[in-house]
């Protein structure tokens, strides 16, 4: 006893300051947002298209998009483009409210997520519980949601928990494309949960099947199914990433504010 | 290895043509004389040639670090199953028999493994099938219950269904249905390389990236004879060790979550994310995205990096290493550990354990060691053994293996060789080839084999996740336990689902 409450006191309080101070530091090499720099482009180029394992980024008419829903943000574009016309940037910032709002094109603002209606957030607001359900993720997306529940993150500072029971939980977190298999245990979950209730997909698989769009062992993602409220990009995302979606869509953060940072 | 074999080293390619293609009866007799000598099977699986199925199987012999290799085809819907003598082969041949529609006749439980239809129209083992939906052994008493859990579970973790036979809190006997993570890699690898390829290897078992992607970044480098810079092996060998950190810490928090002993979970559940910070560093994502690739790795690691990220390590390995040492000396969680989950040594060897759990059973197996690869062919990393079998004897290797591998990582960032990190790769790959190639992933032996066509392409790649040779294992602990025993037990093999279902 008096070890670990030693080892208790010598490791000391852990938990971030994020969203009140400062975020946590991300990576070296961290791939956020894409940057993309069409005045760079050369004409009828379309090396990054090619080398998009997911077909997230098209060609046309002198403009470039990218798709932030298919994107793995994989370093293939960036390291195909002989121009650096494409370069991702340490902006963590991906969720989004509609299917739409993640279709990037240069020089168009991006509209983050906003936060759920004045009647949803009075329910959700203060207490939010989530069922998770992998659906054919890769244990990736699911470590990094279920990471939140760590002493350094603790997403219990928000009101947030994932709980063991769909019949407890005020919305679903899905992750993974919906694989054949999982759609009648994901749509079994999905009807257990008491209305309102509110859908949340994570990563490329769950928002639009990833790499593994096209493939008959699956589904596309979550939308083939069920409405979806919150799409969080990634793969897998960063936990501020999806920390970031949850506080947006509970208008804990508003704008284009980093937490504290603003 | 007995003579019918063809023998290779880890990751040395051979031409398909020098591979024995013998009849049924040989292959049989050889890939049990083999398993009797105390060889393995790393790999069992078919493919699709002119009018007929091939059989390949690939077997280990630690003592001589060879690979064996060995085929037959079979030109009817059925072959004489080799489970009842050698039952480490028996997902394999379930395998066969849903993929390619033939039956392993004699198999003594011949059941579905995933849930998918066969490769080959017309010809199904299983017909049309739902997932879980399948015969379950069961055991007939008025006082049995048979308790179902699953696909979706209580927690955040992959689906899968368990059903228990149970007297009272008494386990006799547990059954694991999976499939449910299905997303038909090995499928849609045939014809590659594509640009999609190493993507399904990073995914193919998501929290194993670094394992996987090397296996088959060494697949692809023995087909086209390219030399990895040795400032590359060292960098792979170092994600390689953080991957097993962050997993054998997250693995020793949640056991001790699972025993209510929360110092341990706290912590560990911590620096875990130190540990997978620390590979973001290399490349940017926690997981190793975008850091393996074929010729060597994609980010190099500045000098000036160095000094910071040995303490970031030391540190979280210092708080680690003091709080799972909590675990040792409280009565309560030993009490929970020990004599829980056990599972003999000649079950181990009989149904082909890798990893972890083998080394738990005193088995001293370790691709690392057995079949060096990389930079473990320069460098040493001890083989961690216990002695019980039990959950105690699995989180007490994990405990030692980080330490080993937090000394390997520490060491070897400061020995990085000065050259690049990545090597030109040949467009395409030898044609009419096979390698067989393996890593030590955290969980275990991972083994890819990959077989090409006249053109290079991929006619065949098999992927062979340690949890493929331990899910049996999680069953067999589970037998005269106590249902309530299982969270803890499941968490002590921590097996994965997709890297499984594929």
């Amino acid at each position: 006893m008096l070890k670990a409450l030693l080892t208790r006191a010598r490791q000391g309080h852990r938990t971030m300051r994020y969203p009140d101070g400062p975020a946590p530091p991300l990576p070296a090499h961290f791939r956020g947002v894409p940057r993309i720099d069409p005045t760079r482009c050369p004409d009828g180029c379309r090396v990054c298209a090619d080398a998009c394992p997911t077909n997230a980024i098209t060609v046309a008419g002198g403009t470039v998009a990218l798709d932030l829903g298919l994107c793995i943000f994989c370093p293939e574009c960036e390291t195909a483009c002989p121009e650096g016309a494409i370069t991702f940037t340490d902006d963590y910032r991906l969720a989004a409210r509609t299917r739409a709002d993640l279709h990037l094109l240069a020089g168009e603002e991006r509209r983050l997520a906003d936060a759920l209606d004045a009647k949803l957030r009075r329910l959700f607001g203060r207490s939010l519980k989530l069922r998770v359900v992998s659906a054919g993720d890769c244990n990736g997306c699911a470590s990094d949601v279920n990471v939140l529940g760590t002493i350094g993150w603790d997403i219990g500072r928000f009101g947030i928990q994932y709980v063991a029971s769909p019949r407890h939980a005020d919305g679903i977190i899905i992750v993974g494309p919906v694989t054949e298999n999982m759609r009648l245990a994901l749509r079994k979950t999905y009807d257990a949960i008491p209305a309102p209730k509110i859908v949340i997909a994570i990563g490329a698989c769950a928002i639009s099947g990833g790499i593994y769009a096209g493939h008959p062992e699956q589904q596309d993602g979550v939308e083939s199914m069920l409405p979806v409220d919150l799409f969080i990009p990634g793969c897998p995302p960063h936990p501020l990433t999806i920390l970031d979606g949850f506080l947006r869509l509970l208008g804990r953060i508003e704008g284009v504010t980093h937490g504290g940072q603003s | 290895m007995n003579r019918t074999f063809l023998t290779r080293r880890n990751a040395e390619p051979a031409a398909l043509a020098d591979v024995p293609l013998v009849q049924i009866d040989v292959f049989r007799t050889a890939v049990l004389d083999a398993v009797r000598d105390e060889c393995r099977v790393v790999s069992f699986f078919a493919r699709e040639v002119v009018d007929a199925i091939e059989l390949v199987a690939v077997l280990a012999d630690e003592t001589t670090s060879e690979l064996g290799f060995v085929r037959s085809r079979i030109n009817e819907d059925r072959f004489e199953s080799l489970t009842p003598e050698c039952p480490q082969v028996q997902l394999f041949e379930r395998e066969i028999a849903e993929q390619f529609g033939i039956e392993p006749a004699g198999h003594p439980w011949l059941k579905p493994v995933r849930f998918q239809q066969s490769w080959r129209p017309g010809h199904s083992v299983f017909g049309e099938t739902l997932p879980g939906v399948t015969d379950f052994f069961r055991v007939e008493g008025d006082e049995i219950h048979e308790v179902a859990v699953g696909p979706v579970h209580a927690g955040v973790i992959e689906p899968g269904h368990f059903r228990f036979q149970c007297h009272g809190e008494h386990v006799f006997h547990l059954e694991t249905a999976l499939g449910y993570q299905h997303r038909g890699i090995e499928r849609a690898l045939i014809g590659g390389p594509s640009a999609k390829t190493i993507h399904y290897m990073e995914t193919a078992a998501g929290d194993s990236t670094i394992g996987h992607t090397l296996a088959y970044a060494q697949a692809v480098e023995a087909l086209t004879g390219t030399r990895v810079p040795a400032r590359a092996q060292v960098l792979r060998g170092i994600a390689l060790e953080l991957e097993r950190l962050a997993n054998h810490t997250g693995d020793l928090g949640a056991l001790s979550g699972d025993v209510a002993y929360l110092p341990a979970a706290a912590a560990c559940g911590r620096t875990r994310g130190d540990y997978l910070n620390l590979t973001a560093e290399l490349c940017g994502s926690r997981f190793g995205r975008g850091f393996v690739r074929p010729g060597g790795v994609l980010f190099d690691l500045p000098a000036d990096r160095i000094d910071a990220l040995t303490e970031r390590l030391q540190a979280a390995t210092r708080d680690t290493v003091d709080s799972a040492a909590l675990l040792w000396t409280t009565p309560s969680v030993i009490e929970r550990f020990e004599n829980t989950g056990t599972i003999d040594t000649d079950v181990c060897d009989e149904i082909g354990m890798v990893g972890v759990p083998a080394r738990a059973c005193g088995r001293g197996i370790d691709v690392r060691h057995d079949f060096p690869f990389g930079v473990y062919r320069f460098v040493h990393i001890p083989v961690m053994t216990a002695y019980h079998g039990d959950v105690n004897s699995r989180a007490f290797v994990r405990w030692l293996e980080l330490q080993r591998s937090a000394d390997f990582v520490a060491q070897q960032m400061h020995r990085l060789p000065a050259t690049p990190v990545r090597a030109d790769v040949a467009a395409s790959l030898a044609p009419d080839s096979i390698v067989a190639s393996l890593t030590e992933g955290w969980r275990g032996e991972i083994c890819h084999v990959a077989i090409t066509d006249a053109e290079g392409r991929f006619a065949r790649y098999k992927i062979t996740d340690p949890s493929f040779h331990n899910w049996f294992g999680v069953a067999l602990a589970l037998r005269n336990g106590q249902i309530s025993d299982f969270p803890l037990c499941n968490k002590s093999f921590n097996l994965s689902y997709c890297g499984h279902d594929l």
